[in-house]
């Protein structure tokens, strides 16, 4: 395809099963316009002013919804959050409504975060604006997929051929998903372990997904570990024994990052649960990129925000 | 009043009969079937190219009275039968209230008079209030007029609760119709649990939930001695269990709907929750398995189990919109298109799975076209071509899967006790 042609206006940004390998390729590279901007001192380019950006949030969020809200002011956008517990939502409007009162008021865009999975693809089906998807239950949550694949090809230099091993609470994770639908289509072998009481019955029937049950066959060998959170607050009925034992068998620790490759880089999407499943020496040891990940996640929002919203490249 | 249907393939289960002849309706009731009939004063309908069969059944519908009319009620599902080519209904429980004493019963059987469109079939509760702790009055609602009993929504009852309610039962000869679904098995499940689930991130109803439900349930029954009805089966396995069982003689039946038999996980989409039904669409294997098990007896009817939801209710994200959607102006065409059409069975057949065979897994005089028996007929036209428009449904719900789909096959006359009540897709009151 040539790359000219490919162009993201428009288009909702739903989860990382829509988008083409050269899709990615042009938010990764306009991502990378976009982090030397938030070095700059005054951190302010007129790419999107003139332009509505609200940030929905149906569920608790600091990183994401604070990286869409930048990523919208760092480009001139004006940005308005709502989130549930301050809006009419208390008063029992559906989404749908909620979503017919913003887009009355004339927005270009809604971020949106949902327990329901569905719920970003519902709402593009009903609204005019332009829908990113901020995690929608454990579907999807594109835009952590694509800072993640950012934060890797800078330490990396390239995606293609790595090995990624992800762990833990596949079963409840947006972010899980999103990896394995944007890791395989950049070409990277991708790895998953946890309990089988964490992993989705029927994942192994994805192509090309490899799923072991113990850590230490993935982490084997790999260029890249994502740690997941352990969702405490989505689980029912006892998928594992204690967080105690959680640690000792399937955290990620110093012993276990040994069998990867010495120069393996360690992903969270956080918020962590360090002792559970990420020991803190991992955490903030050398090999940890989870600090550097917030600072690109802003870069791959304005990336995001600029080629949905004006198609090109006019920051 | 006579009615003349001149030169249809007329298929009567019952006695095998299959054959292009005529059929006379005089005082609403079948008054000869022969080659060339004549009759004065009958209003003579051209059936050529055309099936007459016995009124078409379906013995699992959900027509929401009392108390979710925005939903449905007797006179728009009744409607939406006759539309769709049936002439005798049963009514699920799970209203609200739900229909678990004899007062409910009686007062639907009034409603049922006043809609007044086709037969309406009333199933009581099998439990008070669909709890699954203390029997319903199920002797009283015989007495009343419920046909059998279920608790369909939910699989509540403990194995001791369910034994009690066959032991108890056991002497009036109805069935019990049992949603077979395991429901610590299925908590927050949304669909199939699959490589599908797997990959949307929504929660599973594993095969295995109907599996156990299912084998409980038939050695319950086989250990009372007692009759139970398989509600919408879907799963492979289930298919197998109620096959073993009938083999060794315990006195099971099973339904399925024409979305099981031709529809499959695959199909689920997010943003639409019009594919979202308990139990849940399946695998392609467990579809295979269910046209096995229509074609070989083990499955003895088809039924749409119609569940129509408020157009609001439904209109929602995937995880958050209740289950179901309305089946019965679309039945007789799916199971045209996707199952005759596609050579994967036989007229005769369908017609015996949506007629005769319920009929006699209730126990009612129905489901037959015999002189001197009620004339409730249906003509269908196995190669009509029409598109499925929700917009034309006279069911209050709109959300359907086949929304959209171009159908070859269609009910185009309904007769109920000798009247007509649906001609070429419009509803006669």
């Amino acid at each position: 395809m040539d790359k000219n042609k490919v162009s993201l206006r428009g288009r909702n940004i739903l989860g990382l099963e829509d988008f083409s390998t050269e899709e990615i390729r042009l938010v990764l590279d306009t991502a990378k316009e976009m982090k030397n901007i938030i070095h700059r001192d005054i951190k302010k380019v007129p790419a999107l002013r003139g332009k509505s950006i609200v940030t929905l949030f149906y569920e608790p969020s600091t990183r994401t919804r604070t990286s869409f809200e930048l990523a919208g002011k760092y480009l001139g956008a004006d940005v308005v959050n709502i989130t549930a517990g301050t809006s009419s939502i208390v008063k029992g409007e559906s989404l749908r409504d909620t979503l017919y009162t913003i887009e009355a008021m004339g927005v270009d865009a809604i971020v949106m975060r949902h327990k329901a999975e569905g719920a970003a693809e519902y709402a593009s089906r009903i609204a005019a604006p332009v829908i990113l998807n901020a995690g929608d239950g454990a579907h999807a949550h594109p835009s952590q997929a694509l800072l993640n694949l950012f934060t890797i090809e800078q330490h990396k230099g390239r995606l293609e051929g790595l090995k990624v091993a992800i762990l833990g609470d596949v079963l409840h994770s947006r972010v899980a998903r999103s990896d394995i639908h944007g890791m395989r289509k950049m070409g990277m072998e991708v790895h998953i372990a946890g309990p089988k009481t964490l992993l989705p019955r029927f994942l192994y029937e994805e192509p090309d997904v490899v799923v072991h049950e113990r850590v230490e066959d993935a982490i084997e060998a790999a260029d890249v570990i994502e740690v997941l959170r352990i969702q405490l607050e989505r689980m029912q009925g006892g998928l594992f024994p204690t967080t105690r034992e959680y640690a000792r068998i399937f955290g990620l620790n110093n012993d276990r990052l040994k069998l990867a490759k010495d120069d393996v880089l360690i992903l969270h999407p956080g918020p962590m649960n360090k002792g559970w499943e990420i020991s803190p020496f991992v955490a903030y040891g050398d090999n940890s990129a989870i600090q550097e990940e917030v600072q690109n996640g802003v870069a791959v929002r304005m990336a995001l925000f600029t080629l949905v919203l004006t198609g090109g490249k006019q920051a | 009043m006579k009615i003349l249907l001149k030169g249809g393939r007329v298929i009567n289960p019952e006695n095998e009969f299959d054959q292009v002849a005529d059929v006379l309706i005089e005082d609403g009731k079948i008054a000869a079937i022969g080659k060339d009939l004549e009759a004065e004063g009958a209003e003579v309908y051209d059936a050529s190219g055309k099936v007459v069969a016995p009124g078409l059944i379906d013995m699992h519908v959900h027509f929401r009275e009392p108390g979710q009319e925005a939903k449905e009620d007797f006179i728009s599902g009744s409607k939406a039968a006759a539309a769709g080519g049936f002439t005798r209904v049963a009514t699920m429980p799970n209203t609200k209230p739900v229909v678990d004493s004899a007062a409910l019963i009686r007062s639907l059987k009034e409603r049922a008079r006043e809609a007044g469109l086709i037969h309406i079939e009333l199933i009581g509760a099998v439990t008070k209030g669909q709890k699954g702790e203390e029997l319903a009055e199920m002797g009283d609602m015989l007495q009343a007029g419920a046909v059998a009993f279920s608790d369909d929504g939910h699989f509540d009852s403990s194995a001791k609760v369910m034994l009690n309610a066959f032991d108890y039962l056991h002497g009036f000869d109805k069935i019990i119709i049992n949603h077979e679904e395991e429901t610590t098995l299925c908590t927050e499940g949304v669909m199939n649990e699959g490589h599908r689930s797997a990959m949307l991130g929504l929660k599973g109803r594993p095969t295995v939930a109907e599996d156990i439900a299912v084998a409980r349930d038939i050695l319950l029954a086989e250990y009372a001695d007692a009759r139970l009805h398989v509600a919408h089966i879907s799963s492979a396995r289930s298919v197998e269990l109620v096959r073993e069982a009938k083999k060794r003689g315990v006195k099971v039946t099973a339904e399925v709907t024409p979305q099981h038999l031709t529809m499959t996980d695959e199909c689920v989409e997010l943003f639409d929750s019009s594919t979202k039904i308990n139990p849940p669409l399946r695998a392609k294997t467990d579809c295979e398995a269910l046209l096995a098990g229509l074609k070989d007896g083990t499955i003895d009817a088809i039924v749409t189990d119609h569940s129509p939801h408020a157009q609001e209710e439904k209109d929602r994200e995937y995880a958050n919109a209740p289950s179901g959607f309305p089946g019965l102006e679309t039945s007789v065409g799916i199971m045209l298109t996707d199952l005759y059409h596609e050579g994967k069975i036989d007229l005769p057949m369908m017609i015996s799975k949506m007629s005769y065979e319920p009929a006699k897994v209730f126990g009612l005089e129905a489901g037959t076209l015999t002189v001197g028996k009620a004339a409730d007929v249906t003509v269908i036209d196995p190669e009509q071509e029409w598109t499925v428009e929700a917009e034309k449904f006279y069911t209050k719900g709109s959300h359907s899967p086949f929304v959209g789909r171009k159908l070859k096959g269609k009910a185009v006359l309904t007769i109920v006790a000798g009247r007509i009540v649906m001609r070429d897709g419009q509803v006669i009151e």
